[in-house]
This record gives C-alpha cells, sequence and structure tokens, in this order.
C-alpha cells in the first residue's frame, strides 16, 4: 500500500514539474521563434534604425518603429493613469464603506464587465468615445480632431481594465484581516485615517502586482484600440492625434505581408518588440515587489 | 464633545444612580452600562445587562463560551458600529457621556479605550511606528516628543530593554509575547482611561501571560480594566471584580470574593464548581 501512495506521489511530482518546466520552455520557444523570423530585418538595419526612427515605408525597405512603440507606451500610460486612480477608489469603497447588500450588488456587475470581450469595448469606443473627442473635448483645445486618437485608445483601454483592476484590488483587500482594521479603529482612527495608513499600506504589494496586471493586460490589447486610435504611421505630437499601437500594427497588416520578406520579417520583429517591452516590464516590476517585501516584511 | 456637555437625559439619570451606588459601597466608575440589549441577525445576543465597572481595579468577565463576553466588550467600544446586522439599545455611560447617544463621535470615544485583542493585531509597520501612530493622529508630530511618548510606554510595559536597539524593525517580527506588549503600548500611547481586554493572553505562553497579568496589576493603578479571561484560573489570579455571564445575561456581579467564594447564584455555584463550561 504504501510503495503505491509513494509512486504516486512521485509520480505526481514529476508530473507537475514537467508542467512547469513546460511553462518556461514557452516563454523561450516564442522568444527564440520571434528572433529566428526577425533576424532578416535585423541584418539589413541596426538596431537604431528599427528603434530609433519613425519613418514606415515598408515598400521602400524603410522600417521605423518608433511611431508604433510611442503609441503603444502612451496609450497605455494615459489608461493606466486614468483607471488605476479610479480603480483605487472604488475598490476602497466597496471593501471598506459599503454595505453588504451594495457589495452583494456589485461584485457580479464588475466581473461582468471584466468578462467582457475587448471587441465590445472597441464598437462601443467608437460609438460614443470617438464622437464624444471629436466633437465636444478636442475643439476645447485643438483645431481638428477625427476623434480616433491617442486619448480615445486610452479611454477605451481605460473602460476596460477598470472592473479588471477592481475586481483584483477588492480581492486584496478582502484578504485583509478585520482584527487590524479594528486594532487602528480603537486608537481613535478614522475609516480614511486607517485605510490611508493600515489597509493601502499592508496591500501595497498587492496593489503594485494589480497594476502589472494591468499594464500588461493594455499592452498587449489589439482590437479595441485598432478599432480607435485611427491608425496613422506619423508620429503623434499631441494625444488628440492618431496613433499605431504595435499590436494593431501586427493585426492590421498580417495577412498582407507574404509579398514582401523584409516587410514579414520587420512584422515578426514588431511582435518581438512588444514580447521583449512585456518581459521586461514583468520582471522590472518583480524586483519591485520583491524590494517591498523586503523592506517592510509584509 | 457635544454629549459631555449635555448629556441625555437617562445618562443623567443614570449617573446619578451610580452616584448612589458610589456611596453605599465606596467604589467609583466611570464607565456603566443600562439595559443594555444587543441583537446580532434578530437574535437577542444581549439582554438587560445593567452593569457598573469600578475604575482602578480589575474586572473579570467570565462564562461559558458563546455568553457574549466578545459582544459586550466590543459595545463598550462602538466596535458593533460597521455591521449593519447588529441593534444595540441602552446606554453605555463613559465620563458621563452615553456613547450611544446622538452626535457622539465614535473615534473620541475609542480613544477612551484601549484594546487588546486576543491575538496581538501588529500594524502593518516598524515597532516605532506602531506606538506613535495613536499620538500621530492625534496630532503629535515633532520627532522628539513621539520619541519620549514611544519610550515612556514601551517602558511601561517592559519592553524597552527588548527592543530599543530595534525600533525601526517592523513590529511583525517580534515574537508573539512581545507583540501583545506592542500592541497594550501602543493602547496606552493615546492615554485612555479603560483597558479592554479579550481573552488577551489566550494566545500567549505561560511567561508571556504571567508578564502580561503583571502589567495589568500595575496599570490597575492607573486605569480601569476589564478583562474577558477565558479561564477561571486568571481571573482568581488578577480579579478585583468578576462578572459572571450565561446565555447573554449577567447573572451575578460583586468583589472577586464575593463570586469565588460566596456565590449568590445556583448557576455560578455550578459554573465555579465545574459542571459545565
Ligand atoms: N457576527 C455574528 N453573527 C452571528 N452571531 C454572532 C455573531 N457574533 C456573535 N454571535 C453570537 O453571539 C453569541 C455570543 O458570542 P460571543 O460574544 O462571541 O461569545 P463569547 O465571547 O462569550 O464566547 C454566540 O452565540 C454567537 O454565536
Ligand atoms: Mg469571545
Amino acid at each position: 500500500m504504501l510503495k503505491i501512495r509513494l509512486l504516486k506521489d512521485k509520480i505526481a511530482r514529476r508530473y507537475m514539474l514537467g508542467i512547469t518546466v513546460f511553462c518556461l520552455l514557452l516563454l523561450f520557444i516564442i522568444g527564440a521563434g520571434l528572433l529566428a523570423k526577425s533576424i532578416p530585418v535585423l541584418q539589413e538595419k541596426t538596431l537604431w534604425e528599427l528603434i530609433g526612427t519613425s519613418s514606415w515605408k515598408p515598400f521602400k525597405g524603410e522600417f521605423g518603429f518608433l511611431t508604433f512603440i510611442l503609441s503603444t507606451i502612451y496609450v497605455t500610460a494615459i489608461a493606466i493613469l486614468i483607471a488605476l486612480p479610479l480603480s483605487l477608489l472604488a475598490s476602497i469603497y466597496l471593501s471598506e464603506y459599503a454595505s453588504d447588500r451594495i457589495k452583494r450588488f456589485f461584485s457580479p456587475v464588475i466581473d461582468l464587465l471584466a468578462g467582457i470581450p475587448p471587441v465590445i469595448y472597441g464598437v462601443w469606443g467608437t460609438l460614443t468615445i470617438v464622437p464624444l473627442i471629436a466633437d465636444k473635448i478636442a475643439p476645447l483645445f485643438v483645431d481638428f480632431s477625427t476623434g480616433y486618437s491617442m486619448l480615445a485608445g486610452g479611454l477605451v483601454l481605460a473602460i476596460m481594465i477598470v472592473p479588471i483592476i477592481i475586481s483584483v484590488l477588492t480581492e486584496i483587500f478582502n484578504a485583509i484581516p478585520k482584527d487590524i482594521r479594528e486594532a487602528s479603529w480603537s486608537l481613535g482612527a478614522t475609516k480614511w485615517e486607517t485605510v490611508k495608513k493600515v489597509v493601502l499600506r499592508r496591500s501595497l504589494p498587492g496593489i503594485i502586482a494589480a497594476t502589472v496586471l494591468a499594464v500588461s493586460r493594455a499592452f498587449g490589447e489589439t482590437m479595441a484600440v485598432l478599432m480607435v486610435c485611427g491608425n496613422f504611421t506619423d508620429l503623434p505630437k499631441s494625444i488628440f492625434d492618431a496613433c499605431y499601437p504595435l499590436p494593431a500594427l501586427i493585426a492590421n497588416n498580417y495577412g498582407e505581408m507574404m509579398s514582401l520578406p523584409s516587410y514579414e520579417s520587420a512584422l515578426m520583429f514588431s511582435a518581438l518588440l512588444l514580447f521583449v517591452i512585456i518581459v521586461l516590464f514583468n520582471a522590472g516590476s518583480r524586483l519591485i515587489l520583491d524590494q517591498i517585501n523586503l523592506k517592510y516584511h509584509l | 464633545m457635544i454629549g459631555a456637555k449635555h448629556p441625555p437625559k437617562n445618562a443623567m439619570e443614570y449617573l446619578m444612580d451610580s452616584k448612589e451606588t458610589e456611596k453605599s459601597n465606596a467604589v467609583k466608575t466611570n464607565l456603566s452600562v443600562k439595559d443594555l440589549n444587543v441583537y446580532i441577525q434578530d437574535k437577542h445576543i444581549l439582554k438587560n445587562i445593567t452593569l457598573a465597572i469600578p475604575e482602578k481595579s480589575i474586572t473579570c468577565i467570565i462564562g461559558p463560551s458563546g455568553c457574549g463576553k466578545t459582544t459586550l466588550l466590543r459595545s463598550f467600544n462602538r466596535l458593533h458600529d460597521d455591521a449593519a446586522d447588529v441593534r444595540v439599545t441602552g446606554n453605555v455611560v463613559i465620563d458621563g457621556e452615553d456613547i450611544y447617544g446622538k452626535g457622539v463621535e465614535v473615534t473620541h470615544i475609542r480613544k477612551k479605550m484601549g484594546l487588546l485583542a486576543q491575538r496581538p493585531t501588529v500594524l502593518p509597520m516598524s515597532i516605532f511606528e506602531n506606538v506613535a501612530y495613536g499620538p500621530r493622529i492625534y496630532g503629535v508630530k515633532k520627532r522628539r516628543q513621539l520619541y519620549e511618548i514611544v519610550k515612556n510606554q514601551l517602558v511601561s510595559v517592559g519592553l524597552w530593554n527588548e527592543v530599543n536597539d530595534r525600533l525601526k524593525t517592523p513590529a511583525i517580527r517580534l515574537s508573539i509575547g512581545q507583540q501583545q506588549r506592542l500592541c497594550l503600548a501602543r493602547g496606552l500611547a493615546v492615554e485612555p482611561e479603560i483597558i479592554l481586554g479579550d481573552e488577551a493572553t489566550s494566545a500567549l505562553d505561560p511567561i508571556s501571560t504571567a508578564k502580561i497579568e503583571e502589567l495589568f496589576l500595575q496599570l490597575k493603578e492607573k486605569y480601569g480594566i476589564v478583562l474577558v479571561t477565558h479561564t477561571l484560573r486568571q481571573a482568581k489570579r488578577i480579579a478585583d471584580y468578576i462578572a459572571f455571564m450565561y446565555l447573554g445575561e449577567l447573572i451575578e456581579f460583586g468583589t472577586a470574593d464575593a463570586i469565588l467564594n460566596h456565590p449568590q447564584k445556583q448557576l455560578t455555584k455550578d459554573y465555579l464548581s465545574g459542571s459545565f463550561s
């Protein structure tokens, strides 16, 4: 009997290790595959020509990715800047202030919102956000905007990731034991003081992890930004200009690129870029998290 | 503060009541409870509790588990405020002010009471910041002054010599017994009048328990102390007064000697003799 149980344990262990290693391998396989395909364009151009210039003329063999890189970063930054404070406040409200009835009503609604496919946010964005920017917001700042713009992309992305962040953050806040809040309250702290000094502090690593998740999601998001960003290859000069994030570039051109080998290679390089950005970003935030854990022993 | 200047009528009446008891028993009280009822989800958990906690002495609340000791203690501090399914009626009067009266500000009530929970609840910050937490909230800003407060309180709970070289380390790294004493110091730093403890030593080893009990015996010179005790032996060791509760009712209240040696009620006798627990 014992032998069989030990054997089962061993097999299970091997099996799980195998799967874990496979996941890690997958990361390298994807990276290596993209790199292999990008080699032609990397041999033709210097790295600086590729990521430091913005002239995009595939049929003349000019592949400057700066517009796409900056568009991706800007759109993501706008989205996070809008979404994070809103989600923080909303999840603080839901976990610290709201009555049980309100909580019971809202948490399924938020989960539902988090589950809506991006393409629906994209369609909704073209129908509402884009005209809103073109008619109401942009005229206040610039002479003309079609509405298909960096701001539209950022807004739609923000709306899309807000429910995801709220859902994760409420989870994190709820995991903090009630005793600790009560300890703060019984010293005479108000709820807000308790939130600021105890709840937020204690959940700092969680908040960062949630932000990382949201940023990764926003970086890679394709459908929604493709539909509202305008997809224009010139460098955007203001948030009301059209822009062209990397995922949109890949999705838009993947079918037609076969004719030109260097074009195909360039697109593969853009996928590699996106991949590297996300990996670096995650690794960086991992380091920050470790530092915080080290410092506060949370 | 409004409440303090114009106590509600019933609180005033009650104060006069307690002045009378004061005369007859020569016991001063700054916390008294009158006709307190607590309902949780429509279950009647505390039934007509009337009790005057003597100041500068240790009052232990004993009774079988589930009889409402924790619920009673939490109602002194208005910790039921947050729960929508808890309803409280009656008066809890501290310094002549009914804490459940209209317009009474809860933070100012809670400041008057230091609470020690069953397991130590250190805040996610350094040892220093844990003790400085309360004073900072009440506006103490000067580093020098904060340091004095922190030092004094850590000395008064006997922790200063153990931690003065690592005030900046996270409080969570202390042992459980040290953490509980830190929590006590943190509570004392807001200058409360009353210390509440809910089975505050049940998670601790015998040595830490003895240290905390010793502290309570010192602290009763200055504070009123109310302890829910999980063992009768603890009550025997440190109580000046004992309240015995059963199924949400206060069965008997009196000096430790009276309750332990000459209980009046049959229920109390049975509980003390260990017929049930
Ligand atoms: N949040 C709650 N919801 C429902 N019932 C509760 C709650 N808190 C306490 N009770 C009930 O109130 C009674 C008294 O509980 P408590 O005050 O914790 O007892 P003790 O501390 O004496 O063991 C118990 O019967 C318990 O089941
Ligand atoms: Mg209890």
